[in-house]
């Protein structure tokens, strides 16, 4: 059916490349793993000075087992912000699941797997909550997820008052294997799974709602259950982080996930994805979280003293937001 | 012309409303309204703003829900679910505010909810560059690349994707609210080829314009409608006809009388050598009870001079003199306490004037707080009587002085913004395009309210980017151009004619 000449709008003469577009529309993704390599880079020239040889596979195997935990909450985080929420409960999500999962584990291996489903159910549950809340109730995500950290911080001391419990070795091995970064894997199936949310419509329908929750809705989005699938999603990954941190930690403690939710914001700031909503990776945010953990083996080889780590840490994320927006912005004005 | 049929009453119809009512806060948008379109039909819906078109088509296309009436699909009600129930039902609607995903891109936003899939049921996001530009070049777009951001192309661009969107789904009824305001003639030109060809195929076109050359092109039938319901539909009607229909009022009744200047004349402002740009300069003086037009082309300074007398910012090298007295005016604060108090309303009352989530009372009383204070509290009796009696007199159309202004409609919101300057005792009042997307009926009462702050001996100087309103509303019109005065003019000189030779006259020709 090509119509007629008079009502065909003419080609434009040149179009911007294609690699342009891809460069242009993941700019957050490309400077998230620029500033990795670059921190990664830094922390191998303060190791080799130091201990005059190369980092090897200890050094390898503890950054992705201390930043397993974190790069899994900063996945559930970036479906949350993905929708122009945010979710500050993940660190009683994770409390509440690495007491539960301190206290329950301990057990054949069918029961370990039969608990940690569990154990996630509880998270998703924890989510469902929260996306109940800010969907039905209408309330802003800050407001909600301020009051369910408290709510979950407190049912996770109810849990475990005391540091404790026991996580079997063999389920330690499973998840962060001490002798190799065999975590990685699990990491992998983390962006497949990523990769295939993109490729889905929940995952359209994630980014339609962060981008205008109005229009989306006008284009016959649900935007209601939109929002209670990503929540629960998010709390089903914080349980995930919270196991994690009881298999590194071999125990279990209630609080000690309470950090979790700023620096859950920092990996996604340090990832690219936006807090407006609707842009964004997961694996950008997962980038951040490993910038994070390596900030802090920087600070240990600088011998900065421990007490001032939060200070550089907040310097650095300041710096590194300010320039990644300048950056943003130039290549923008040059696209 | 002939009146048709009630509508409801027509069998032919695909799609129907009958007896819709619809409010919000205190404001019915619709008021017991009835319509049809039939199949292979262009069928043009028209009146000023606030008459309800919009919120017909919302709830036609399952974007909002009536209080009352019922929506007919081949003559059998129906209750949309929602946009997608809509959607499903062969319903296909371009509403006036665009909804393109910002940050997806021209192809993500085209191809929703039917991307092209992979065996395993997951989108194929490198094929959906592919298959837009496949569909773009079926509906003749070229120009448009697909990999783009929304938030990358232009207005017309996002307008031309939101309805290719909207009819590769084939809907058999489609809607359109004002698809043409923002495209050009060729863009219209390839927008009503495409409403041709559907109508040619059997679908009910709807759709909205203020463009009254666009509407007589195109539509089949019109449709009027005035104050929230249908006056009636036509096959033909001749513009003027129109007009009075939709504002219950002929165009020659819109303008109230001018009220004598009176003499001799008290100058309230009088400006001299002030800069507004181009290196030229303009003087005036405007005396009490005289309303001072200042026409011109857009952008030849108009803006800095009204701005600029309200210290917003400041005018450079410029004298002025408020009754006889000169003064120095170097932010609005000087503006609004000088002598006898200059007021600016502006034309974008979003963003200069108004604070939209306030209230109409808060928004009436913010200047003169310090005077209904004591000790820093505010007394609210006064200050609730004071707002009560300016909303009466102006006859602010608002369920009740706590409303926020951001639910008012447009003329409204203006009147509220005159109203906060006769409450602060304003004797010059600075009005820049104050009818600007402003409907009919209440811009005839924002004439009315000017007339009567002239007769109260307010002076006004007053811009407009509608010549006709400067003619029937001024004593004397200036016209500005490259920042200088190029013309003055008093009845009988003063035409609309007279104005817009002035203004392109090239400065220097002979």
């Amino acid at each position: 059916m090509p119509p007629d000449a008079a009502a065909t709008l003419a080609a434009r003469p040149q179009r911007r490349p294609r690699a342009a577009h891809v460069l242009g529309q993941n700019i957050g993704l490309v400077l998230a793993a620029a500033i990795l390599l670059a921190s990664a880079v830094v922390f191998t020239l303060m190791f080799v000075i130091q201990q005059q040889r190369l980092p090897g596979s200890f050094e390898i195997t503890s950054t992705v087992n201390n930043t397993m935990p974190l790069a899994v909450a900063a996945i559930g985080q970036t479906v949350v912000v993905l929708t122009r929420g945010i979710d500050l409960s993940v660190g009683g999500v994770i409390d509440l699941t690495n007491a539960l999962a301190a206290i329950f584990l301990a057990g054949s291996p069918l029961h370990m797997i039969v608990v940690s489903i569990l154990v996630v159910l509880v998270g998703a549950g924890a989510g469902l909550v929260n996306g109940l809340l800010v969907g039905l109730g209408r309330l802003q995500p800050i407001v909600v997820t301020l009051a369910t950290l408290s709510i979950f911080q407190g049912l996770a001391i109810r849990v475990l008052p005391q540091p404790g419990g026991s996580v079997p070795a063999g389920y330690t091995n499973l998840l962060v294997n001490p002798d190799a970064p065999t975590a990685l894997i699990f990491l992998a199936v983390a962006i497949l799974g990523w990769m295939a949310l993109r490729r889905s419509r929940l995952g359209v329908e994630l980014f339609a709602v962060g981008n205008d929750e109005a229009a989306a809705v006008a284009l016959g989005v649900n935007a209601l259950r939109t929002k209670i699938v990503a929540y629960s999603i998010a709390g089903a990954l914080y349980a995930v982080a919270g196991l994690f941190l009881a298999a590194n930690a071999t125990s279990g403690d209630a609080t000690t996930g309470n950090s979790y939710t700023l620096t859950s914001i920092v990996a996604v700031v340090l990832g690219g994805v936006s807090l407006f909503g609707g842009r964004g990776s997961a694996i950008g945010a997962i980038c951040g979280a490993f910038i994070t953990t390596m900030i802090v083996n920087i600070l240990f080889y600088a011998h900065i003293n421990p007490l001032y780590q939060a200070f550089y840490e907040g310097l650095f994320l300041v710096v590194a937001v300010v320039l990644g927006s300048l950056i943003g912005n130039l290549l923008r004005r040059r696209g | 012309m002939s009146l048709a049929e009630r509508a409801e009453g027509d069998p032919a119809a695909t799609i129907a409303a009958r007896e819709l009512s619809k409010a919000f806060g205190g404001v019915q948008a619709l008021r017991s309204a009835s319509f049809a379109a039939r199949r292979g039909e262009v069928h043009a819906l028209v009146g000023e703003n606030g008459a309800g078109k919009s919120t017909l088509i919302k709830i036609l296309g399952g974007r909002l829900h009536a209080d009352s009436g019922n929506v007919l699909l081949d003559g059998n009600a129906v209750r949309l679910g929602g946009p997608a129930d809509a959607a499903r039902r062969g319903i296909g609607t371009v509403f006036q505010e665009l909804t393109l995903l910002p940050w997806m891109s021209v192809a993500e936003n085209l191809l929703i909810g039917r991307e092209p899939r992979s065996a395993l049921g997951l989108i194929r996001r490198n094929a959906l560059a592919g298959e837009a530009e496949a569909v773009l070049a079926g509906l003749g777009i070229h120009h448009i690349d697909p990999r783009a951001l929304a938030s990358e192309v232009s207005l017309a661009e996002r307008q031309i994707v939101e309805v290719a969107r909207v009819i590769v789904r084939q809907p058999r009824i489609l809607l359109l609210d004002e698809p043409t305001s923002s495209l050009v003639e060729r863009e219209v030109e390839w927008l009503f080829a495409r409403i041709r060809e559907l109508r040619a195929r059997g679908t009910a076109i709807v759709f909205t314009s203020h463009r009254w050359n666009e509407i007589t092109s195109v539509a089949d039938r019109i449709t009027i409608f005035r104050n929230g319901a249908e006056v009636g539909t036509f096959d033909a009607i001749d513009e003027d006809e129109a007009v009075t229909l939709m504002t219950g009022r002929r165009v020659e009744a819109l303008y109230p009388p001018l009220p004598p200047v009176p003499s001799p004349a008290a100058p309230a402002l009088q400006l001299e050598e002030a800069g507004v740009g181009d290196g030229g300069t303009v003087s005036l003086s405007v005396a009490a009870g005289e309303i001072l037009g200042v026409g011109g082309l857009a952008g030849q300074g108009h803006r800095e001079l009204f701005l600029g007398l309200f210290g917003a910012p400041p005018l450079a090298r410029a004298t002025i003199r408020i009754g006889g007295e000169p003064i120095v005016i170097t932010c609005p604060a000087d503006a609004i306490h000088a002598g006898l108090g200059i007021a600016l309303v502006p034309e974008d009352r979003k963003t200069e004037g108004l604070l939209l989530p306030l209230s109409v009372r808060t928004n009436l009383t913010l200047p003169i707080l310090a005077q209904l204070s004591r000790l820093g509290v505010i007394r609210g009796g006064a200050e609730a009587r004071m707002s009560r009696e300016i909303i009466d007199s102006l006859g602010i159309r608002t369920p009740n002085a706590a409303q926020p202004v951001g639910a008012l409609s447009g003329g409204n919101q203006q009147k509220v913004l005159i109203g906060r300057w006769l409450l602060a005792q304003s004797r010059i009042l600075l009005l820049y395009d104050v009818t600007r997307g402003v409907d009919i009926a209440t811009k005839h009462e924002v004439y009315e309210l000017m007339m009567r702050l002239a007769r109260q001996g307010r002076a006004i100087l007053f811009y407009s980017s509608d010549t006709e309103e400067l003619t029937h509303l001024c004593h004397r019109v200036l016209v500005l151009s490259r920042g200088r005065i190029v013309a003055e003019f008093a009845p009988p000189a003063l035409t609309a004619e007279a104005v817009v030779a002035a203004a392109i006259r090239e400065p220097h020709a002979a």
